[in-house]
């Protein structure tokens, strides 16, 4: 058995950052990445995805993007390249193409079983993401098996799909992006819209996650929301990252054929069947984009920025069908596909703690993860709304990793005393 | 500006009362939170045939906090047909009762929203519509539906507060309402017989 101070399971952004901040505080450590870097990326994602954030929003402790394309995404081989890269700039001591088997608490520390071997340590990080598993709803259950059913995680690329019509239920970033490929490859695509949030690629000419930067909002930390679980199930913002730098909204897939229905409540018999909800969920999310903007012409008029960005601008609310499809009958659309992009959930079937809440999730204080008898020894990174609105992002690992190592440190520090 | 992206703001103020003990809610949110088999609730409605199409429900007891809980009294709601039904026009139909709940379930909504969000209210007003093909009931048309086909509800609110933050109201109430998810989602109902 091999020991190190602190182990990190995951090579991602997450980790990666992690291993930058404890190799700056000369804590021995190692990471454990079950396939290469930035695995996730590599392997779990469709052909043609490209981050939501712009190239300059790359960023991590003592790293970022130099390209000459500041404003554009980066695809998936890009995104492991800059992870790559960073990787051998921070000689990340990465033990890779190492399956973690299970996880088990010690007297001081834990105990880390992978199929190369096994590993003590005092301090342990998870730093295996928030999207390792798609979620699918219950009553895909009723789903008829002449119907292929698959989630995002399976999904390529259009033509790897049957012909014939397409569901794709939920309508966050990966449910639209899917809507709009696969409505182009000539497969009707039929859209379930339950709460969403939309927003414009481009704001008065700045990318909307430049002024979500600039503004603080992705900055904004985990205490002070009023309800901080609420902030955490928000869905992904609706938005794809092209070199066009497109706004993706129901407005835009409606344009494109798409059909739009409400959130599916019952799938019984071969029929689906949609909220009426559907105008409710569309003013709401128009609404909140509404604030969202008036916030940025505050922010913007306050700290004088006006005259460098264009004018302030608001967008055509959500064009609501009002006699929206309440039940379809599969078949008889000719519905061949359904993908589920009802979002994604950790794994932690290999952790063998008693962390996780009735629902499964990890029970933890901005990263800090309520280890019964063993505080200050156990950390998770890359969540949701984690510490600040980005942490789940490739921008937000890098402020993270510094606190939270900061905190393993001197729960070293106290341990030692 | 950091609260720009929270779906509910709060900024509850001493001066807003719309007689809603929001305090009380929330607390009883977090203590629900904690014990989610508190949050388990039973309502109920017994229903006694009158005469013709005219009938009577008694409301009274629930189940709730984890035990049977009785009320001081108990509600009658009668229901009825109209003249034009060949009925003798004692009550309200039965639709027009679902009408009512989803305006009142809206409605309470709306003040305890405002109230949390430190809204004022002045007054509100809901009018509804309820859209029926009589084919459906009668069983001239079996593409009919017996229920109805679209539903309308108009709010008139006077409050202290800008008309998006106002229409913002009403969503959130949408989004939080009962009777609003009862008629907009299917549920399984089920029937016995003695």
């Amino acid at each position: 058995m091999r020991y190190a101070t602190t182990v990190i399971i995951g090579a991602g952004q997450s980790g990666l950052a992690m291993s930058r901040h404890l190799a700056d505080r000369s804590i021995d450590h190692v990471l454990i990445e079950r396939g290469e870097v930035a695995n996730a990326w590599r392997k779990e994602r469709w052909d043609s995805l490209r981050l939501l954030t712009p190239n300059w929003q790359s960023r991590l402790p003592g790293y970022a993007y130099d390209g000459d394309d500041p404003n554009g995404y980066m695809n998936m081989p890009e995104v492991v390249r800059f992870l790559q890269t960073y990787a051998q700039r921070i000689d990340a001591p990465i033990h890779d193409n190492t399956n973690v088997k299970s996880v088990r608490p010690t007297e001081r520390g834990y105990f880390v079983a992978t199929d190369r071997g096994e590993w003590q340590c005092d301090r342990l990080v998870l730093a295996t993401g928030a999207c390792n598993v798609a979620t699918v709803p219950a009553i895909a259950e009723g789903l008829p098996n002449t119907i292929r059913s698959i989630t995002p995680m399976q999904y390529r690329n259009p033509d790897a799909l049957p012909a014939g019509g397409v569901m794709i239920v939920g309508a966050s970033a990966t449910g639209v992006q899917l809507a709009k490929e696969i409505q182009a490859s000539g497969r009707q695509v039929t859209l379930s819209v339950g709460e969403h949030v939309r927003v414009p690629r481009l704001y008065r000419g700045r990318d909307i996650k430049w002024w979500m930067d600039v503004t603080g909002v992705m900055d904004q930390r985990y205490t002070a929301v009023d309800d901080i679980n609420r902030a955490r199930r928000v869905p992904s913002l609706q938005l794809v990252g092209t070199p066009e730098r497109i706004t993706l909204d129901l407005n835009a897939l409606v344009q494109d054929g798409v059909d739009v229905v409400g959130r599916m409540q019952g799938l019984r018999d071969g029929v689906a069947q949609f909220s009426g909800a559907l105008a409710n969920q569309c003013a709401l999310a128009d609404l909140k984009m509404n604030r969202l903007l008036d916030g940025i012409d505050a922010w913007a008029s306050h700290n004088g920025v006006d005259a460098e960005v264009g004018a302030p601008e608001r967008f055509e609310p959500t064009r609501v069908d009002v006699n929206s499809t309440l039940s379809m009958h599969l078949a008889d659309r000719n519905i061949r596909t359904i993908i589920w992009a009802t979002g994604y959930r950790p794994d932690y079937s290999w952790l063998h703690a008693p962390v996780l809440d009735r629902k499964g999730r990890i029970r933890h204080n901005g990263g800090v993860v309520d280890m019964p008898g063993n505080p200050g020894s156990l950390y998770v990174m890359g969540l949701p709304f984690m510490r600040r609105r980005k942490s789940s992002f490739i921008d937000g690992a890098g402020d993270d990793a510094h606190e939270l190592a900061e905190h393993l440190a001197a729960s070293l520090r106290s341990a030692a005393a | 500006m950091n609260e720009m992206m929270n779906a509910m703001d709060t900024n509850a103020g001493a001066a807003v009362d719309n007689g809603v003990n929001v305090a009380a809610l929330v607390e009883a949110r977090t203590a629900l939170d904690a014990a989610p088999e508190a949050a388990q609730f039973k309502w109920r409605a017994t229903c006694e045939w009158m005469n013709g199409t005219h009938s009577r429900s008694t409301i009274s007891g629930f189940f709730g906090l984890g035990e049977e809980q009785s009320r001081e009294k108990s509600f009658m709601v009668d229901a009825d047909h109209p003249m034009q039904f060949a009925a003798e026009d004692n009550a309200p139909t039965p639709v027009e009762i679902v009408l009512s709940g989803l305006a009142s379930c809206l409605t309470a909504g709306v003040a305890a929203v405002a109230q949390h969000r430190g809204i004022q209210l002045r007054s509100v007003k809901a009018t509804l519509e309820g859209d029926m093909d009589l084919q459906g009931i009668l069983g001239i048309d079996d593409e009919v539906r017996n229920g109805f086909g679209a539903i309308r509800v108009h709010f008139d609110v006077d409050a202290d507060a800008s008309e998006d933050d106002i229409k913002a109201l009403v969503a959130q109430s949408q989004k939080r309402s009962a009777v609003f998810d009862i008629v907009t989602n299917p549920t399984n109902v089920f029937v016995s017989v003695n």
